[in-house]
């Protein structure tokens, strides 16, 4: 072997090598990289009870909203970990809580006790009292959220954002 | 000051930037490049001016979800010149948009993005939807409960994507819900994440620019032909070119400097737009409503019909982006003179006024419930009768003037209700009130039977 075969040899070594230590380096470094903007996908989130009102604040057929903390809130949430849902008490054992959120793009729904009905301020979507789609753009009616009773207490499961999908 | 040329004298010459600048700056340039090419170097002084007025921001911002609101009030209404500064900010924004949207609009119609220049398209396209990206994210970062409630609407919006939907919405909001981690990662994408993208972008834009030089005014019956065009530009520009400074930058800097007073003196007059409600998803008595760019796709949302909505969601946009990447592949060659396109001329057009409606109407909200509408007054029922009095009541009681207008008082998503007793017959209203519409809830199961009685004496009453 030459001196200039040699030569050849040993660049084409070190080339190999930076280029494969870089990739090393990247994919390492790249590791706590991806993970922090995944880590909404990795973490967990527990679905948790929360009291939302005592029993006798609520009278057959009312209908109010209730808030509550959401699952796992960040101490620097602050009031963001809110969320909220329209408790009906349906009969003296059984609620129904609905979801705030519109299921056409999110929106905060309102309950209109005269006109019984939920209406949304953004695209003008409308549900019936059952939640069911009444008017509008909604492709289906208000997302539920478990409800019991526990001690006097009514309690809400909490849930992710319901997000309509295709 | 001998002294000083002495020091930039060595600055320059071991730096070597004189040499480095100077073909840039004096490159010829096509004659009649005039003041139609002013609007791409307009959205380069808006970006500076976004940059500069975006660090001074985060100096005051406090980019965390409990902080956030107080730290934008502060900047609002204590911080020595903050309100200026976010109006500066608010209106760069909104002025980068329309430049960005007239510069394209100019390409488009003089043809420039054909040979050799669709690298500059293409760059040219991901740069707009980077710049609406840009304009979305910042207006998030207002988190105010309009923040909030947007950032729950565009996780919708990624919900619509096949498969990944949900994963997608889930990571756009940092969680399940809105919380201690959405503000940050809004404000890594429109600090960090999409600038980082975007100044890339530019510097790749503009190198093009250089590269393939300005395209030349277009004239009828010069077709471009990728064979002969770069010899034929190459010695067009050294027989008649001109250099870019100051012979033609002269006119890129008079209009971007008037772009920046122009911002200046709306941030002073109008100020930034007002925050609403604090940052909280449990307070639903708020209207979510995108600035004025997003308008006309917040309208498209309301107007589409439901049945294709969630597939066009997703498909839309998907296509869009995708027409305007191919069309460079599409036509390429050819004339690029408008007389000589003028299915182009109208298909532009049709974009502006298209985009310009939906624009109005969203300004309009015509489908949204009128909240805020009041009970009909006695002038307004204009009857002693205690039957009409009470459907006049219940038109409001029942949310139906949240809807349907009664003289000047109600919404306008349904028909006006004022006179449409001569239309319809006693029989006619009952059917529609009970069984409701396409648009219109059924109010059979909401209404008694007397109530939809004098609701139909009051109708009558206006014939």
């Amino acid at each position: 072997m030459t001196e200039n075969q040699t030569d050849n040899t040993r660049r084409a070594f070190f080339v190999k090598l930076s280029l494969g230590l870089s990739a090393l380096s990247a994919f390492v470094a790249g590791i706590p990289v991806i993970s922090a903007l995944l880590a909404p996908l990795l973490e967990k989130t527990p679905e948790v009870w929360r009291k939302v009102a005592d029993l006798d604040d609520f009278a057959i057929g009312a209908v109010k909203l209730v808030t509550f903390e959401n699952a796992d809130p960040e101490a620097w949430a602050g009031i963001t970990a809110s969320s909220a849902a329209w408790l009906r008490r349906e009969s003296e054992s059984t609620f129904t809580a609905f979801s705030v959120n519109c299921t056409h793009l999110g929106c905060p729904v309102r309950w209109e006790e005269g006109a019984q009905l939920f209406m949304c301020p953004c695209h003008g979507g409308v549900y019936y009292k059952d939640g069911t789609v009444a008017s509008g753009p909604p492709p289906k009616a208000l997302v539920q959220y478990r409800v019991r009773i526990n001690k006097q207490q009514i309690q809400i499961q909490t849930a992710p954002v319901p997000i309509t999908t295709l | 000051m001998k002294m000083l040329k002495k020091i930039w004298a060595w600055i320059d010459d071991r730096s070597g930037i004189t040499e480095m600048l100077n073909p840039l700056i004096k490159h010829l340039v096509p004659p009649g490049s005039k003041w139609s090419y002013v609007f791409g170097s307009a959205t380069l002084f808006c970006l500076v001016l976004q940059v500069i007025t975006g660090v001074a921001l985060s100096l005051l911002y406090q980019p965390s979800s409990s902080d956030a609101y107080q730290s934008l009030q502060f900047i609002t209404h204590q911080a020595k010149f903050g309100n200026l500064l976010r109006g500066i900010h608010y209106f760069g924004a909104s002025a980068m948009i329309i430049m960005v949207g007239i510069h394209m609009i100019r390409v488009y119609i003089t043809a420039a993005y054909k040979y050799p220049r669709e690298m500059g398209w293409i760059s040219g396209v991901l740069l707009l939807f980077l710049t609406i990206a840009m304009g979305f994210t910042g207006q998030l970062l207002r988190w105010d409960s309009n923040g909030v409630w947007s950032s729950v609407v565009a996780a919708e919006q990624l919900g619509r994507i096949p498969l990944i939907g949900k994963l997608a919405a889930r990571l756009l909001m940092g969680g399940n819900t809105v919380g201690g981690h959405t503000l940050s990662r809004f404000y890594s994408y429109h600090v960090f994440v999409i600038p980082a993208i975007l100044f890339i972008l530019v510097a790749f834009h503009l190198m093009l620019v250089i590269r393939n030089g300005i395209s030349e005014p277009p004239k009828m019956g010069r077709p471009v032909d990728p064979k002969t065009y770069r010899q034929w530009y190459k010695d067009m520009l050294a027989k008649v070119g001109v250099p870019f400074w100051p012979y033609s930058a002269w006119r890129d800097i008079l209009f971007g400097a008037a772009t920046i007073i122009a911002i200046i003196a709306l941030a002073y007059i109008y100020g930034p737009p007002e925050l609403t409600q604090p940052p909280n998803p449990a307070y639903i008595y708020t209207n979510p409503k995108p600035d004025w760019y997003m308008l006309a796709i917040f309208s498209l949302f309301a107007l589409m019909p439901p049945k294709i909505e969630s597939v066009v969601i997703f498909v839309g946009p998907v296509l869009t982006v995708l027409i305007l990447l191919c069309l460079p592949f599409i036509s390429h060659k050819g004339e690029r003179s408008a007389l000589r396109r003028p299915w182009a001329v109208f298909g532009s057009i049709c974009v502006i006024v298209f985009v310009f409606s939906l624009f109005l109407l969203g300004e309009q909200s015509a489908w949204s419930p009128q909240f805020t509408a009041k009970p009909l007054t006695p002038t307004a029922i204009h009857s002693s009768d205690t039957l009409v009095i009470h459907g006049a009541a219940l038109l409001y009681q029942r949310g139906c003037l949240y809807c349907h207008k009664v003289d000047n008082t109600g919404g306008l998503k349904g028909p006006e209700l004022t006179n449409i007793a001569r239309r319809l017959s006693d029989e006619d209203l009952r059917v529609r009130i009970v069984n409701g519409g396409t648009n219109m809830p059924a109010y059979g199961g909401i209404l008694k039977k007397e109530d939809l009685t004098a609701i139909i004496a009051f109708l009558n009453t206006r014939k």
